[in-house]
């Protein structure tokens, strides 16, 4: 088979580095070569974050080259648009949490934001699936699972058995939290059907 | 086994396993982990955060003159630090194995400079091992150790950003125990100055040891070199000379060209290389960082060779600039053109102490001299309060400078761990040679930017167990600092106030600006009760905003609303509200 490749982007805190992390654990579990790397800036927290997974039979660079990206994962609007161009545009999927976080240090940020980048990307004839996920994990009873909901509609669109993504949640995510997410991650599937 | 590891963790497991007994290291990027991942699953191999590099650097000479294995870990600058002593011990040569890690940053994705460290080994003499993926950074460790007891020499194992913080499957086994060797005392090997001219000469022998060794080493291997192999870009058959993380790029976009992969890139094998070039019209060298490998064989006479006029010296490489420079394809670009990719530009913590020290030296208009942690940021908007900044321990002597130069306004900064590392001889000096330096230690009791790790100043060690805490008030006095003063650095106004009156002292001073990181563990745990804003006092006069709170948003009616999950109750903006509307969230109506 082909590498995979898949892009993570979002900021800082809202979990896109355990969902890449989890991928990447599922793959494992699934029998695959697996490489993941992330790139951040200096600050710890509100920065832009963009995690590459690749798997597949034997994988040489974890870095994700532009425009090959099988999905391009974003959990913010504006990161999403930040790394779209990863996408294959041929067959390549976006999937976007149709959720706003303004930059806090920008000056005018409310304004100059890209508010239209779906649209936008839709116009450049990318393939781009906005999911309500923030939405949807508030409605479960808390937003911070936005993160697992994307990674639920992900997994339709990987070579990897739903029995495998259920485990890889189970020993992944703390007792606590595991119903909530089980249940973020099947609303996930379930916008994708 | 196989586990699924970052580079670093690969590091530490691949030490455990090799029966490492001492570890010592400072943070920085990227080569933090390896004893973050030591201190939490392999505390048997003993790790430590040191003062410094040079600190760090020293108690594993003497630890493994005295027979243990011993791993020292550092980011590439940490090497400087460090380098009055890498640059000696191949003098003495070791005694157990020995290896350091130069964790080099290309890109300079969290450092100051790019600076390729094979250079600062080949000055001193140190043999050189660059893994290419997890799986060699957990095996060359171990062979590390191997062949710095073979040869008695100090090791380098050099890493680079993406080989550190990247994950991939790793065979992983278990630890064997090896017995220390024994120390003899023997002035004429370990008292380098006073039998240098003896050692001399064996320091060579050792290298040409090492450079024969080089030749059959099993890291330096030649893949399926295929001469007739063509590439779109040119008619002529290639083959690729590299190292490190360069070599996965080459495999996934060369995947048929004939490939000389060094494992080991100090000393070179003179002869594989000639033999290998011999094969192939051009010979391209792709390597991170500057012309190590390529000025090499160019001094050998080796005349078929493009390297950086292609690849360039500059930033990271990855499989897109590889493709795009070979005429494989260009990578498409961001949207930058049609829409406004506004960036996220790094910001301190919400909560984060320093951001009163800033607001109160921009107020004060005076010339500020930083140092390296989190702080740095003070030089960006909304601040723009930091006026030079160079490396660790910097800000003193260039503030003793500015003073000699006629700017004596100019105060300087530096975290309490800096400061621990590398401001305590600037600061005696200053107090020595009469200057009027005033000096803001802003001490959260972390080394923050890294992540937060204990320091002296923390009362905490690696391993999460009590340690002496540095009293850096009753040191500053010692060294006799005439004006100390603490102040509680969420206190805007106190800090000004203390600021005024340090700077005016006729003497050096200095403030210690003191309230713990928040990302420190402890103080992530711990019950917040946030602060919130009563609407109804509120006349959205915008002071708050001008605290520049991450946690501080707008309402759509253009209110000021503090996200309570995040509010760390530090009480800046309670502070600056003339109207007294913010207040603790169980208060608001």
């Amino acid at each position: 088979m082909n590498t995979y490749s898949l892009m993570f982007a979002g900021v800082g805190g809202q979990g896109s580095l355990l969902i890449a992390e989890l991928t990447s654990l599922a793959a494992v579990s699934a029998g695959f070569d697996v490489k993941q790397t992330e790139v951040h800036g200096v600050s710890q927290r509100g920065g832009s974050v963009e995690t590459h997974v690749r798997f597949g039979e034997k994988v040489h660079s974890p870095i994700v080259t532009p425009g090959e990206a099988n999905a391009v994962i974003g959990l913010e609007k504006l990161e999403a648009l930040r790394f779209a161009h990863y996408v294959d545009a041929k067959d390549g999927t976006i999937l976007v949490n149709d959720y706003e976080l303004i930059p806090g240090s920008v000056a005018n940020a409310e304004k100059i934001y890209p508010h239209e980048s779906i649209e936008y990307l839709k116009s450049k004839g990318l393939r781009v699936i906005a999911l309500p996920a923030s939405k949807t994990a508030r409605e479960l009873g808390d937003g911070r699972m936005a993160n697992v909901v994307l990674l639920g509609a992900l997994s339709t669109l990987l070579p990897i058995p739903q029995e495998i993504w259920n485990k890889t949640l189970k020993l992944r995510i703390p007792a606590r939290f595991l119903e909530g997410n089980l249940k973020a991650y099947q609303a996930g599937r379930e916008m994708m059907s | 086994m196989r586990e699924f590891l970052l580079g670093n963790e690969a590091i530490a497991r691949g030490a455990w396993e090799a029966g490492v007994k001492f570890v010592s290291g400072y943070p920085g990027t990227p080569s933090t982990e390896i004893i973050e991942t030591l201190a939490t699953r392999f505390p048997e191999t003993n790790p430590r955060w040191s003062a410094n590099e040079k600190v760090a650097f020293e108690e594993g000479m003497g630890a493994a003159i005295g027979g243990l294995r011993v791993l020292v870990t550092m980011k590439h600058v940490g090497l400087n630090v460090a380098a009055d002593a890498f640059m000696v011990f191949p003098y003495a040569g070791t005694n157990g194995g020995f290896v350091v890690i130069s964790a080099d940053d290309p890109g300079m994705h969290s450092s100051q400079n790019e600076q390729d460290n094979r250079y600062l080994a080949r000055v001193g003499k140190v043999p050189v091992l660059e893994p290419s993926d997890a799986q060699e950074c957990h095996d060359f460790i171990i062979a590390g150790m191997e062949l710095s007891e073979q040869f008695r020499t100090p090791v380098m194992l050099r890493t680079t950003t993406r080989l550190a913080h990247h994950k991939g499957l790793v065979e992983v086994g278990e630890r064997k125990e090896v017995e220390q060797k024994e120390f003899v005392r023997d002035a004429k090997r370990f008292s380098v100055p006073i039998y240098r001219l003896a050692r001399r000469p064996e320091v060579e022998k050792t290298l040409n040891a090492l450079a024969e060794y080089a030749e059959t080493c099993p890291f330096n291997r030649v893949e399926h070199s295929n001469p007739s192999t063509r590439f779109a870009s040119g008619q002529a058959s290639i083959g690729v000379v590299t190292s490190g993380i360069a070599y996965q790029y080459v495999k996934e976009v060369m995947p048929e060209a004939g490939v000389l992969r060094l494992g080991m890139t100090f000393p070179l094998p003179a002869k594989m290389l000639r033999e290998f070039c011999s094969k192939y019209e051009t010979v391209y060298v792709i390597e991170e960082g500057e012309a190590f490998i390529e000025e090499y064989m160019r001094n050998l006479g080796i005349v078929n060779v493009k390297g950086k006029e292609l690849f360039g010296v500059i930033g990271e490489y990855s499989p897109g600039r590889l493709r795009k420079t070979l005429g494989l394809g260009d990578p498409p670009k961001p949207f930058t053109e049609e829409v406004n990719l506004i960036p996220r530009p790094p910001m301190l913590c919400v909560g984060c102490g320093h951001r009163t020290v800033f607001a109160a030296l921009k107020q004060l208009k005076v010339t500020v001299s930083g140092d390296i942690g989190c702080y740095t940021m003070g030089a960006l908007p909304p601040y723009e309060a930091e006026h030079t900044t160079f490396c660790m321990g910097a800000s003193i002597g260039v503030a003793v400078g500015l003073e000699q130069a006629g700017h004596k306004d100019t105060v300087a900064i530096i975290g309490d761990s800096t400061f621990i590392h590398s401001g305590i001889p600037p600061l005696i000096d200053a107090v020595y040679n009469k200057s009027h330096l005033t000096l803001v230690i802003l001490d959260n009791s972390a080394t923050g930017m890294t992540g937060s790790q204990p320091n002296a100043s923390s009362g905490k060690d690696v391993l999460g167990q009590e340690a002496p805490r540095l009293d850096l008030e009753a040191f500053c006095r010692a060294t006799g600092v005439g004006s100390v003063e603490v102040v509680d650095t969420w206190q805007r106004k106190e800090i000004v106030n203390t600021l005024r009156r340090a700077i005016a002292y006729k003497g050096p001073s200095v403030v210690i600006a003191r309230g713990p990181c928040q990302q420190l563990p402890e103080i992530k745990r711990r019950k917040v009760i946030p602060f919130a804003v009563e609407e109804e006092l509120c006349t959205k006069c915008d002071a708050c905003f001008k605290v520049w709170c991450p946690a501080i948003t707008r309402t759509e009616q253009n209110y000021p609303v503090i996200a309570a999950n995040e509010c760390t109750s530090c009480t800046v903006c309670a502070q600056v509200c003339p109207t007294d509307a913010i207040k603790l969230a169980e208060a608001v109506a």
